[in-house]
């Protein structure tokens, strides 16, 4: 039966043409290597060529963060400020902060299913910048970011957001936030390298994910929080990010909490960045 | 083009590759010369693969060295790879990327402008006679296309050293005719090649020396002629008009030929095992006389061909134990090469 189907298939299939191969075989000067930034570029591209093939990848990036808005402006608005409105002006940056740092494991799940296919042997056997690979992921990761930050901040306008610091406050926290995730979605590409399977890799995703981002100053004033609490939550990467956008995007140009939020990215970049290449180059 | 051509493509000393418990590779040297396609023969868990992804810099040896083109394959990880390319037993392209996207997206990682990236992706296809797939997704390939998309990958630049690990395994007979015509050209224009293959033929149609591994260790090596010698002619088959000859003819053949005679389940066939061939006196010599010497003694002789040893019989004759044995590794040696094993059979008009 197999054999009948790709029998046909080979019939059907033009034949090799070994002329025409043998010239283009004549060696030529090789091209110098790529640049470590020209090769990342190029991984980037791949990254986005996959989500031309399978758009509905963006959905985590699209219904997601709409969703998150919604349902937190509504669920919350009415008790802890009054009313939706009010609490919205100060919900959107934080909620975008949240969804943002938790759409990043996907990278880890993405990282980890791709990684067993024979196509990182290719990867591998070239003379290139080996972390090219990686940031490859994660600048085609960044574009998602950014997809997500302008819908929820659509999404946050027509429930009522004004932010105070105008179109460059606006834009400077999403460009912080897309930096920060950057950095942080070091943590996921290692993890997608250490763990097995893509369901461990989720198991383990949520189990950071979900203390990280909600014990943090996204939803209220950690003020009221008990001391033990505040002191975690006050020196988290996630409150002070979240500190720094709604900063930036009320135009109070927070120096203090951009300079945190910089750092932490910088510390992860410099932790993860090592730890992953080294699990990358064991594989 | 490397100006290193005229010495060693490879050369390792001891080779050592552990997994746990497992010795994969366990000691093997190799010494393959430049411009030559190098056979590396042996069954599934072998440790084949494990050689040539140590020598493509994907894994870490764990002992002995290894030279490609005189650079160390540990210590200059990074000129090594920028002289082979490795065509892997699985595809070694995107799946989820059309056939041209890939091409171009490894053309721009070997430096290629985008301009360049572009034609050289275009010629390639054309060369190997996928333009018509160029823009469909790899994962919709059958198996001789993935194959030949692979390869394509391989050559985008003409690389010093192709790796093709077990290139043909799976595909159907026409499409390993063809990736043989691509290795044949590829090695005409200068590049050397290290092939792994499960199937004699395979190294016989391609390979000028042959390394023969078994349980990470080379059993074997030579130029094809000396392999063969070393395992035995092949085996004589014959089919005769007249059953009642057949203990005739078994007894003319034993002496003969000296070879071992075993009366098959049709009546009136029977099969002799020749032993090592002599410089003075090839198979076909033997065959010969042997036939003459039955057409004297008056038995009739309806068919007659000659085949060449197997690789389950050269297993059996270097390691006595066949390619299925249990301590041979996946155990699948030889199931998916049935159609590959027998070797040609050289047909001889009786």
């Amino acid at each position: 039966m197999s054999t009948v189907t790709t029998t046909a298939e080979s019939a059907e299939l033009a034949p090799v043409r070994t002329d025409s191969l043998a010239e283009l075989l004549v060696a030529e000067e090789r091209p110098p290597r790529p640049s470590a930034w020209s090769a990342s570029l190029t991984f980037g591209w791949r990254a986005i060529l996959k989500i031309k093939h399978v758009p509905e990848q963006l959905f985590d990036v699209t219904a997601f963060p709409i969703m998150m808005v919604l349902m937190y402006t509504y669920l919350f608005g009415g008790a802890l400020a009054g009313s939706p409105t009010e609490y919205i002006q100060f919900l959107l940056p934080g909620i975008l902060v949240m969804s943002v740092v938790m759409i990043t494991m996907y990278t880890g799940v993405s990282v980890n299913t791709d990684i067993e296919k024979g196509v990182f042997d290719r990867f591998r056997t070239l003379p290139i910048w080996r972390p090219s690979t990686m940031v490859g992921y994660l600048l085609g990761d960044a574009l998602r970011y950014t997809i997500a930050s302008v819908v929820m901040l659509t999404v946050g306008i027509v429930l009522g957001y004004r932010p105070d610091g105008g179109v460059a406050g606006v834009l400077a926290g999403i460009v912080l936030l897309v930096v920060f995730a950057f950095a942080f979605s070091w943590i996921w590409t290692m993890f997608g390298l250490m763990l097995r399977t893509e369901k461990s890799v989720m198991g383990v995703s949520m189990m950071v994910i979900f203390p990280l981002t909600f014990l943090s100053n996204v939803f209220v004033d950690p003020r009221t929080m008990p001391g033990w609490l505040q002191a975690f939550v006050d020196n988290s990467p996630v409150t002070h990010l979240a500190s720094a956008v709604r900063g930036l995007m009320a135009g109070d140009w927070p120096a203090d909490e951009v300079a945190w939020s910089l750092g932490w990215s910088a510390l992860f970049v410099l932790v993860f960045g090592p730890i992953t290449m080294r699990l990358y180059h064991h594989k | 083009m490397s100006t290193q051509t005229s010495g060693m493509a490879i050369e390792t000393a001891g080779l050592v590759k552990t997994f746990g418990e497992t010795r994969a590779v366990d000691g093997v040297d190799l010494t393959v010369p430049a411009g030559t396609v190098y056979g590396v023969l042996g069954p599934n868990g072998a440790g084949k693969t494990t050689t040539v992804k140590m020598l493509a810099t994907l894994l870490r040896p764990d002992g002995g060295d290894a030279h490609v083109f005189g650079h160390d394959i540990v210590r200059e990880a990074d000129t090594v790879r920028g002289l082979v390319s490795l065509t892997g037993q699985y595809a070694s392209v995107d799946e989820d990327l059309t056939g041209a996207e890939n091409l171009v997206l490894l053309a721009r990682l070997l430096g290629h402008r985008k301009p360049d990236a572009r034609n050289r992706a275009a010629q390639l296809l054309e060369a190997f006679g996928l333009t018509d797939a160029a823009a469909k997704q790899v994962k919709h390939y059958s198996g001789g296309m993935r194959r030949r998309i692979d390869i394509a990958a391989s050559l985008l630049n003409t690389p010093d050293l192709l790796f093709l690990d077990e290139p043909t395994t799976g595909l159907d007979p026409r499409s390993r005719n063809q990736v043989w015509d691509i290795v044949r050209a590829v090695v005409a224009r200068g590049t050397t090649v290290l092939l792994t293959t499960q199937y004699l033929d395979e190294a016989d149609q391609l390979a000028s020396r042959i390394a023969v591994i078994d349980r990470g260790k080379v059993i074997a090596e030579g130029t094809k002629g000396e392999l063969k010698a070393s395992v035995g002619a092949g085996t004589v088959h014959l089919r005769l008009r007249d059953p009642d000859q057949r203990p005739l003819a078994a007894d003319l053949l034993r002496r003969l030929l000296d070879a071992q005679v075993q009366p098959e389940p049709d009546p009136v066939t029977l099969t002799a095992r020749l032993g090592a061939a002599t410089s003075r006196d090839t198979a076909a010599e033997q065959a010969a006389r042997a036939l003459g010497e039955l057409a004297t003694a008056g038995i009739t002789v309806d068919n007659f061909s000659l085949g060449q040893p197997s690789l389950d019989e050269v297993f059996l004759a270097l390691t006595g134990h066949d390619t299925r044995a249990p301590g041979a590794g996946a155990g699948s040696g030889t199931g998916s090469g049935a159609d590959h094993s027998s070797g040609p059979k050289d047909e001889v008009a009786a």
